[in-house]
């Protein structure tokens, strides 16, 4: 039978990959972008599996706000990231510390 | 038994499409596996009986913001070759905390399993009520209780929203607009005029 502690190991290594995938691609923020996206998809896997197996919905409530700002997050940083790209020719994070002033 | 079947087939999928996202060279690939990742995740979800945030899961974000991330990869002109320039350099230090991660948080369930820690137990005001259906469930709640999450999530998304058009619109130099009030300012009598040329004469404007 599948109990919660399945559902926990599968996000936790879920988390850990969006970890890794910040660390490997250090330079390309788009897939820097869907790392945290990955993120958030373990952390609302374990909101609802907690919600599940306790009987009780509030974890399905903020997996859904998780998800909206998630929809927000992932607007924002893309259109930043145009217009970063519009004014530079390129995505490369390393030197974003130039845009100050 | 068919769900310890489905569990494991999802929870292998989403697993190995994740890891695909992080490790493939090209980011239109990466957006397509991420685009399984979620719908293996949503399938996990509809296994514990949360149909509603498994559906939303796949409309939000396969529906739009796959969409978007696809959309942005292939508008910029971008060489994906030379951003993958520190990725070998990064691998065994990013490799050795993921694994040092995993190991924590897997020691953390593991420490659960032994028995010593309990989890915590609901109120019972949130209860998942007999015979409703899920979304049934989710909306009362939603509409009573977390009524002005709700509404401050809603503020949260036109908020990105109008930021993200704010953020990519810019004024074109080239393009002719319109002027609304010299439009409606114009009078019949400004702009035409009333004329009886004779035969063969023709007019001058």
């Amino acid at each position: 039978m599948i109990g919660v502690e399945h559902y926990i190991v599968v996000s936790a290594i879920l988390f850990v990959l969006g970890v890794l995938g910040i660390f490997l691609n250090r330079k390309n923020i788009i897939v820097i972008l869907m790392a945290i996206e990955l993120i958030l998809l373990s952390v609302n896997l374990n909101l609802v599996a907690f919600s599940a197996f306790l009987h009780d919905l509030t974890g399905q409530i903020f997996a859904m706000f998780v998800l909206t700002v998630a929809a927000g997050e992932a607007a924002i940083g893309l259109a930043i990231l145009v217009i970063y790209f519009r004014g530079r020719g390129t995505i490369a994070v390393d030197d974003v510390n130039r845009m100050k002033g | 038994m068919i769900q310890t079947l489905a569990f494991y087939l999802f929870a292998t999928l989403v697993v190995a499409s994740g890891a695909i996202t992080i490790l493939a060279r090209n980011p239109v690939h990466s957006v397509l596996w991420l685009i399984v990742a979620f719908f293996n995740g949503a399938g996990l979800m509809v296994l514990v009986g949360a149909e509603f945030i498994a559906m939303l899961l796949v409309i939000v974000y396969v529906g739009a913001v796959a969409v978007l991330f696809l959309f942005v990869v292939m508008m910029l002109d971008i060489d994906f070759a030379e951003l993958r320039s520190g990725f070998v350099k990064n691998f065994p230090l990013g490799f050795a905390l993921a694994l040092v991660l995993l190991t924590e948080l897997i020691l953390g369930v593991g420490a659960y399993r032994a028995g010593a820690m309990k989890l915590g137990t609901p109120d019972g005001t949130a209860a998942t009520g007999l015979g409703t259906s899920n979304i049934e469930a989710i909306g009362a709640l939603l509409y009573s209780r977390y009524l002005f999450l709700f509404e401050a999530s809603g503020i949260i998304l036109l908020v990105a929203m109008i930021g993200a058009i704010v953020l990519t619109h810019r004024e074109r130099k080239d393009s002719r607009g319109q002027n609304i009030s010299q439009q409606v300012r114009r009078r019949p009598q400004d702009a035409t005029r009333n004329m009886s040329p004779g035969v063969g004469q023709g007019v001058e404007l």
